[in-house]
């Protein structure tokens, strides 16, 4: 088997989604989980749009739609994650999940 | 166009939306466009689930594409019963948010926030449930996964609602879960996509063969699925993003949100061959959630904790039977659904009835709930009702559901199976009773204080309970329209 380009962008897609969500697991603070999870959106990313150019020598334009609304998705659920990130400094000295401050 | 000859499939998802987008533009906390849209939502979508009954399968290709170019809507039996059921869970909790957001005004100087959380409530809670309907309806998986991410964010939203830390952080964690889950999802729509080549689900599922990508993009997708849907050990986020939330908001999360992603999860996962061969693995982890969940709800001090854990401990009921599905000749999907929506209601009624409660009391503490039953025999009913039907006490629809669960396990030799979901039910009656003694305790009030709870809350709570018990007796026309393929 040869390597090719889409081979390689396959792959690198699919570590990025391992990365990613290897720091959404181990990283503690909250803005390093939203950021993780970037990375593995990146990833999926990555490999639809190779999905796109693997399959014949004319670009498949379903994958390359599914990704343009991906990305909004992706926009609009960290402009979410990241107003209550906002909400949860304000109320409480938290910066990672631990429930012991402002347990009630 | 609107016409009972032609078919309503879009009302159920296009109703809720537009009322979301006017229930958002309106300058005061719009109750009345809020329960309008409800009861036309409500109206349509079982005027869907009739014709769906009378008619057999209703399709629609939106803008008049048709698949594989365009995104096509599908209602069969499963589809259309969980369309009604998001319908009589949603108007009941629509019809008691109005009293609940009322009865929370006391005139002093934090009724302008609760006046904002109103504000927002009801473009999320229309967001979500035209969400939802988008979800049971869709024939194609990346429509599905724009919806499991419309869903995740208007519950998120929801549970974040209440403004108070715990609930901040939950919904925090529900978020990050929920990304995760649909992230996963999508890798998985996109594995399916290179091996198929399109993005409908009824040919993806046809097409599914135990191939290296087909098996991996099957994992990804079930992976995201279960996360989002709390099954054990993925449980850990869900009591305290539906304990913490405000009290409708808990009835909407337990009792229809994890239905939307169960209801995929089951659409997947219904090849004979592909439950012949993993079928005992979501078995397993629905054993293990029956366990852990009602072990958990009994020690629980707070009641909308443990109503909370008991939703982790159902969630394994709607797993443990996938096994039984892989004999032809079994009760098809007729028991699951039935599970599902029983829990729906019952659940529902649970959530409202402990609102109720933790209004009137100012807490939630199950030891000290001593006395409600004497302020709010309604909705101390509704909660004790609520709670026979999970155990599946006859009539209710828990009971029809466990009776299908147990004959057909039996039937198939799987004896294991139905000793699983009877030692469940055993379980279950332990941590209701707790809670149930609590609520009905024979002590009275010393003194008499002022009812703060609108009778509508009451009686919705018990509107669904009575719902959950009634299942029992209309089952025909649940396993009919279950029938419909």
């Amino acid at each position: 088997m040869t390597i090719s380009p889409a081979l390689i962008y396959g792959l690198t897609g699919l570590a990025l989604f391992v990365i990613g969500l290897a720091g959404l697991l181990l990283c503690q603070q909250l803005l390093r989980k939203i950021l993780a999870v970037n990375v593995m959106a990146s990833g999926v990313f990555l490999f639809l749009v190779t999905i796109a150019h693997g399959s014949g020598a004319l670009t498949d334009p379903v994958p390359q739609a599914m990704v343009l609304t991906g990305i909004v998705v992706s926009v609009s659920s960290t402009a979410a994650a990241l107003a209550l990130l906002c909400r949860i400094r304000e109320s409480a000295d938290h910066r990672d999940l631990s429930q012991k401050k402002g347990e009630r | 166009m609107i016409s009972p000859s032609s078919s309503w499939l879009i009302w159920p998802i296009i109703a809720p939306l537009m009322g979301a987008v006017l229930c958002f533009l309106s300058g005061k906390p719009p109750r009345r466009t809020g329960l309008f849209f409800a009861v036309l939502t409500s109206g349509a979508s079982l005027v869907l689930g009739w014709q769906v009954l009378a008619r057999g399968i209703e399709s629609y290709a939106m803008g008049a594409w048709r698949p594989p170019l365009g995104i096509s809507l599908r209602a069969d039996g499963a589809a259309a019963l969980m369309v009604t059921m998001t319908a009589v869970t949603g108007l009941a909790v629509s019809i008691y948010s109005g009293g609940y957001f009322q009865s929370r005004l006391t005139g002093d100087d934090r009724d302008r926030c609760r006046l904002a959380q109103e504000q927002s409530f009801w473009p999320l809670w229309l967001l979500l449930w035209g969400a939802l309907n988008g979800l049971f309806l869709s024939g194609d998986v990346f429509n599905i996964y724009i919806c499991l991410e419309l869903v995740a964010l208007s519950s998120v939203g929801l549970t974040a609602l209440s403004g108070k830390p715990p609930s901040l952080v939950a919904a925090m964690r529900y978020l990050l879960v929920s990304l995760l889950g649909s992230l996963s999802f999508l890798l998985g729509v996109g594995f399916f996509y290179k091996t198929c080549g399109t993005l409908e689900l009824a040919a993806i599922i046809s097409a599914l063969t135990p191939t290296p990508p087909v098996i991996m993009a099957l994992a990804l997708v079930s992976a995201g699925l279960l996360l989002k849907t709390a099954l054990f050990p993925f449980h850990f986020w869900l009591p305290p993003a539906h304990a913490n939330a405000l009290s409708p908001v808990s009835a909407i999360l337990s009792g229809l949100v994890i239905k939307g992603t169960w209801y995929l999860f089951y659409r997947f996962w219904q090849e004979e061959i592909l439950l012949a061969a993993v079928g005992a693995v979501p078995a397993i982890l629905g054993g293990g959630a029956i366990a852990w969940g009602a072990f958990q709800a009994f020690s629980q001090q707070r009641l909308k904790m443990l109503v909370a854990y008991s939703t982790v401990a159902q969630i394994g009921y709607l797993f443990v039977a996938f096994p039984l599905l892989a004999d032809p000749a079994g009760m098809g999907g007729g028991a699951f659904f039935y599970f599902a929506i029983s829990h729906s209601f019952a659940k529902g009624a649970m959530f409202l009835a402990a609102g109720t409660f933790l209004l009137q009391m100012g807490h939630d503490r199950i030891d000290d709930l001593a006395g409600v039953r004497q302020l709010m025999p309604v909705s101390s009913f509704a909660f004790a009702l609520g709670g026979l039907s999970l155990m599946g006490l006859p009539p209710s629809g828990g009971f029809i559901a466990k009776y299908l669960y147990v004959t057909t396990a039996i039937g198939q030799g799987r004896w294991w199976l139905a000793l699983i979901v009877v030692l469940g039910s055993g379980l279950t009656a332990a941590y209701v009773f707790r809670a149930v003694a609590a609520i009905l305790s024979p002590r009275l009030l010393a003194e008499r204080p002022q009812l703060m709870v609108a009778a509508s809350m009451q009686w919705s709570a018990l509107a669904l309970a009575l719902m959950a018990m009634l299942l029992g007796i209309i089952a025909p026309l649940p396993l009919a329209l279950m029938g419909v393929k």
